[in-house]
């Protein structure tokens, strides 16, 4: 995949988790786009992309709150943001719910083919190889689910971290398996939830790390918690906010030291 | 079997603190997992497979009618009858019909899933019939009056101690009178007891891997060969078979073969494939001399109808529950019923009523590890969150979920709205989590903070940060 413009004009989509609950994403996320070139905007009319009405079933309002981003989005070059979940909510499922739908069908392809979680446009779409930042620690990685599976995810990470001054990355058994958040799933069966967290706790234990990252907030909120519970001191941080270098600031989950 | 889906949250906690069943289930993934990956490393050509398997597959249900009645035909032609059940209990009624005119009195049988959802042992017996499961797993479960927890490897969840009791009780009665521990040796006992009741039986019955529409021929994959035996030496015998098993040509069922064994157990190929066409022929020296099929629906053209068509190119091969982390914790009996793990969430509410098994297509994180080892690209994820917008279409899921949903959606389309009311509380809330980082409790999150912590948001949020940057906007 060739970049044609090297300065598109990219639409940040925030995902109403990071907006709440770790805005240091965000910017790490405009920071990043920004080194790579791009010009990026926040268009305010954004709140959450529907996915937890399209999972629950919910197909209506999920339709409501895509065409609210179609709208917001649709004018951009690009539609980027840092959560694999989010992000293919839009690519991967927007056309699905609107699939017999002739007048928006189109309009939901065209956003979808322009849709990227943020490792993946960086490396396939931007060609950004590596990135100026810093960070003294042994890390591991979990791969998120839909970063893996709808946007084939993987490599991406681990060779911008490779890039990071002073970071080792220790891999992570079982990187590929679920850490047990799927959204409603967490709080509906907890007690299953709660043990497959706990295995991914264990193997970033075994790994050695003392830092565990991930590019889905959704999963590093349930590791965190599930870290902090266990009285645990990994620290928790999206990969972009090391890959930004911003990490001065408390880990995930992290009280005051 | 009675479902008991309904109580799929307490049999998964209760799952989750059986040590003999996590033992067990790790081994899934050390087997079964591994050996499939060892095998596709070595098929270069994976990808092209499950494409023609997928696209053939669908080809098949396009023209289910035509191959049903070809297939029908040729079993005609060969010498046998074909029985079409609508549902499980016109199937049981047949094959006891079948039974009993027959004057039979044991029946012999190689495992089968399709037997488990008709529940016909137990019509069986109930009819007075001798019965004998013939593989060696659902002997055991046989022996333990339990059903299966896997469609491959149906006894998964018990131990060897745990057998080892089984047999030794069982046994005794039939002149055994040691208590055996050693793998081999426990098999040697189960073959020597199990040969006799071959030998004995009127009825062999069996299921179906496939079956064939141009030659009217069914195949059976086993590794033991009780398949094998039990569908030659009775004089008698009844392939009892889902009408999605048919596919259209021998060429197509090598195919398909040759992803099922990969990907159940991590074969090239099962240890024996049995192809059967109607009943002994002069000059045959062995085989059935009446060969019945019962073909049965059992909801499957409803879903032949609705968007839940793709499951029904569903090969039985396990490997979606194999490499189901939900699976993998809480084992294949939390599920309630025959069919356990991601095929069986789709199934089951189907078959037994989507208020009986309402929790099924929700106990899944759609982390979609299941559609990426599906040989034929069942786009299982998808199929679950369907069953989920039928529950909720017939407002099948709480009140309060959907009055949730909705007060969520109402806000969310308010953009101004949500970042102001987000705006006021993100702020209080970071502030009364700064010192410890986290809340151990938080009202109304009872099911997060149940077994982790919830961290504490940073603080404004990034809308409202960004507004007072002073940056672009629209
Ligand atoms: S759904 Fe796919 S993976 Fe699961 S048993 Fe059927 S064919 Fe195998």
């Amino acid at each position: 995949m060739n970049s044609p413009n090297p300065s598109p004009r990219v639409g940040l989509f925030v995902t109403c988790l990071v907006d709440l609950y770790r805005p240091n994403v965000g910017f790490a996320a405009v920071k990043l786009l920004e080194d790579a070139g791009c010009r990026v905007e926040v268009p305010r009319a954004q709140t959450c992309c529907g996915q937890p009405a399209y999972n629950s079933g919910d197909n209506e309002h999920a339709r409501q709150l895509a065409l609210q981003v179609l709208e917001a989005f649709e004018d951009f070059d690009y539609v980027v943001g840092p959560s694999g979940s989010c992000l293919g909510m839009i690519r991967c499922h927007y056309p699905d719910l609107f699939a017999d739908d002739a007048g928006l069908k189109p309009r939901f392809d065209a956003l979808c083919g322009k849709t990227h979680e943020l490792m993946s446009f960086l490396v396939d779409v931007m060609q950004v190889e590596t990135v100026d930042a810093s960070f003294s620690g042994r890390v591991t990685y979990h791969d998120s689910c839909s970063s893996l599976r709808e946007h084939a995810v993987k490599a991406q990470p681990r060779q911008l971290l490779a890039s990071v001054d002073g970071l080792e990355l220790s891999e992570l058994e079982g990187t590929d398996v679920c850490c047990g958040f799927g959204g409603t799933f967490c709080v509906k069966y907890p007690d299953i939830s709660g043990r497959m967290a706990a295995d991914k706790v264990a193997a970033v234990e075994a790994s050695g790390a003392d830092t565990l990252l991930a590019g889905d907030l959704g999963c590093l909120l349930n590791l965190a918690g599930k870290l902090r519970r266990e009285g645990k001191s990994q620290r928790v941080y999206h990969v972009a906010e090391v890959l930004a270098g911003m990490t001065d600031i408390k880990s995930i989950g992290e009280g005051e030291r | 079997m009675q479902p008991n889906s309904q109580h799929f949250k307490a049999n998964a906690t209760a799952a989750l603190h059986q040590p003999n069943l996590q033992a067990a289930l790790k081994q899934l993934e050390l087997g079964f997992v591994a050996g499939r990956a060892r095998c596709y490393e070595g098929l270069p050509e994976f990808e092209a497979l499950r494409e023609r398997a997928e696209s053939v597959l669908n080809h098949t249900l396009e023209n289910l009618d035509a191959y049903l009645l070809e297939y029908e035909a040729r079993v005609v032609e060969a010498g046998g009858q074909v029985h079409w059940a609508s549902t499980p209990q016109e199937a049981r009624e047949i094959v006891l019909r079948i039974c009993r005119d027959a004057d039979a009195r044991s029946v012999i049988r190689g495992k089968s899933m399709i037997g488990e959802e008709i529940g016909i042992n137990d019509a069986l017996e109930g009819a007075g019939f001798e019965v004998t499961e013939s593989d060696l797993g659902e002997y055991i479960l046989q022996l333990g009056k339990e059903p299966p927890s896997h469609i491959v490897a149906p006894a998964i969840h018990k131990t060897k101690d745990e057998i080892s009791d089984l047999f030794f009780d069982h046994h005794q009665a039939l002149g055994f009178s040691e208590r055996l521990t050693d793998r081999s040796a426990l098999v040697a006992e189960a073959r020597q007891v199990l040969r006799t009741r071959f030998l004995d039986a009127d009825v062999g019955m069996t299921g179906a891997n496939f079956l064939i529409a141009e030659t009217g021929s069914n195949v059976i994959v086993t590794n033991e060969g009780n398949g094998d035996l039990s569908c030659t030496l009775p004089r008698v015998q009844i392939v009892t078979a889902a009408i999605d098993k048919v596919v259209p040509t021998l060429e197509d069922a090598s195919m398909l073969l040759r992803l099922l064994a990969r990907s159940a157990t991590g074969q090239e190929i099962t240890a024996y494939t049995t192809f059967s066409t109607g009943p002994r022929r002069e000059p045959d020296a062995d085989g059935p001399r009446e060969y019945h099929v019962v073909l049965i629906d059992n909801q499957r053209s409803e879903m032949l109808g609705s968007e839940l068509r793709p499951m029904l190119r569903c090969i039985r091969c396990g490997a979606c529950m194999n490499h189901c982390p939900v699976y993998g914790r809480v084992g294949g009996h939390s599920y309630g019923w025959v069919y356990p793990g991601p095929m069986g969430s789709v199934l089951t509410p189907v078959m037994v009523g989507l208020d009986e098994a309402g929790h099924l297509p929700n106990a899944c994180t759609l982390n979609g590890r299941c559609e990426t080892v599906c040989p034929v690209r069942i786009p299982l994820p998808d199929l679950l969150r369907g069953l989920r917008a039928r529950q909720h279409q017939q407002r099948l899921n709480s009140a309060s979920a959907r009055w949730a949903l909705g007060a969520w959606a109402w806000v969310a389309r308010r953009p101004r709205l949500y970042q102001f009311l987000t705006g006021m509380a993100m702020p209080i809330m970071a502030r009364l989590g700064r010192k410890s980082g986290r809340f151990s409790r938080m009202p109304l999150a009872g099911g997060w903070t149940r077994v982790r912590d919830l961290p504490a948001p940073q603080g404004s949020t990034f809308q409202a940060q960004w507004q007072k940057r002073g940056r672009n906007g629209s």
